[in-house]
């Protein structure tokens, strides 16, 4: 095994195209426990822990937030908690202090597992990955980031460089269920985000399906509801039966399996749960705002 | 392959490091540390944390090359000359070891809260230790230690 130690990242996507069969680590807490275990032998590792650009995030010109593939849990949650609640709710669910002390995003997305916690938070924020090679550099939304269990769609010279997310225009939302608070994979979770400025609302399934994903319908059919009765502007509250039924069409976009952590049946009610609750949630948070402007 | 680093504020190097290996293994079964302990391997019981660059982590999750050229703090870096640290000493007296398998990993987290927050709350404390799992004590005893750390140190 060879172990790549760039220290730039022109170096690292150099040695990204020279060894495509390299392992990319960040922190370690996912490729390490492969390794410890004999589950994994790259035929190199790529530590990318010396790269600068990856370990900086930064306010672009059009106002949206690039966040470097480095930037570890711990710093999301102390320097980005306000700007990016969604994101920061769920890395506050990740592990341990000592996990999100080494856990990035970038590396989150490069596991590409079901159960990630970041996953349902940046697709609720319809949030983009920007990769990179050195054929060039692309932008994928979450969505369409993921291809399968623990697949994307990330060449074998590519590396993840950032995602890019706009701070929201309103309230976000992140609900976890696992069998204790600390170092719990996610039985299920769900990201949620009410978009008032384009009347849309985002939605986001961890660990019910092979991969991450949206719930298109559902969120639609709640934005159409809201725009129907007027609630956008009136902010009034949100009806039950409304949330009830958002979380339905929450469910019916999942597509669980029954494995050690969970039945799929408990994950589908899981997850019905866990998105009224979020969507209600959220619109009461919607509705303090105005109060608190007024 | 040869790594180098700094451990307890001594320069130590190592050969014949595999590229895979865990830091916790190079300072176990190299460097001569075995006070950070090997239990889960994968990050979830914390009795391997150990400060790189000042920071808490679990060396079973890094590389050793990932530490090269980088500041290591083990629990064999705590005491003071002849002189355990507080928390070390607090631990001992409010019976906090029991089989003593956890408790490195417990010191390092403990050390590490009380220096970004000297007088914790009973969550902040919970929440600082969630990465620490201790089979024997209950945490009952474990939670003394901490708040009888905290009181010492505000001497």
């Amino acid at each position: 095994m060879d172990f790549l130690a760039p220290t730039s990242w022109a170096e690292a996507l150099e040695t990204k195209a020279a060894h495509p069969d390299a392992l990319p680590v960040a922190g370690g807490t996912d490729v390490m426990v492969e390794l410890n275990f004999d589950h994994r032998r790259p035929a190199a590792l790529l530590d990318l822990n010396r790269v600068p650009d990856l370990q900086e995030w930064s306010r672009t010109d059009d106002g949206r937030i690039r966040l470097g593939a480095g930037v570890t849990y711990s710093r999301v949650i102390a320097e980005l908690g306000g700007t990016l609640p969604g994101l920061a709710m769920a890395a506050r669910t990740v592990g341990s202090p000592q996990i999100r002390n080494r856990g990035t995003v970038g590396g989150n997305l490069g596991a590409a597992s079901p159960a990630g916690d970041s996953h349902p938070a940046l697709l609720a924020a319809f949030a983009e990955v920007e990769i990179a090679s050195l054929r060039g550099t692309r932008v994928v939304p979450v969505a369409e980031f993921f291809t399968g269990v623990k697949r994307s769609v990330l060449e074998p010279d590519e590396l993840i460089a950032a995602v890019r997310t706009t701070p929201p225009a309103g309230p976000q939302q992140f609900c976890k269920i696992g069998t204790r608070n600390a170092m719990v994979i996610a039985v299920s979770a769900f990201g949620f985000a009410l978009h008032p400025d384009r009347r849309e609302v985002g939605t986001g399934i961890g660990s019910a399906a092979p991969t991450p994903r949206p719930a298109p319908a559902a969120a639609a059919f709640l934005a159409g509801e809201l725009e129907a009765a007027g609630l956008w502007e009136s902010r009034g509250p949100l009806p039950e039966n409304l949330a009830t039924d958002f979380g339905r069409r929450v469910r019916d976009a999942a597509a669980p399996i029954d494995d050690v952590r969970g039945s799929a049946a408990y994950r589908l009610h899981a997850l019905s749960v866990m998105a009224r609750r979020a969507a209600t949630w959220a619109w009461d948070s919607y509705r303090d705002e105005n109060r608190s402007a007024a | 392959m040869r790594i180098e680093l700094t451990v307890n504020g001594t320069r130590r190097e190592a050969d014949d490091v595999w590229e895979g290996e865990s830091l916790l293994y190079a300072l176990r079964e190299r460097l001569g540390l075995p006070g950070s302990k090997n239990a889960c391997e994968q990050g979830e019981c914390g009795s391997c944390t150990v400060y790189l660059d000042g920071t808490p982590v679990c060396s079973c999750l890094v590389a050793a090359g990932q530490a090269q050229g980088r500041e290591v703090t083990t629990v064999e870096g705590l005491r003071d000359g002849d002189d355990l640290d507080p928390v070390q000493q607090a631990f001992v007296e409010k019976g906090a070891v029991q089989c003593g398998f956890c408790t490195p990993g417990f010191l390092m987290s403990t050390k590490d809260l009380l220096d970004r927050n000297p007088t914790p709350s009973d969550p902040e404390i919970r929440e600082a230790l969630a990465g620490n799992l201790c089979r024997c004590t209950g945490y009952e005893k474990i939670l003394d230690a901490v708040r009888a750390a905290a009181a010492e140190r505000a001497r």
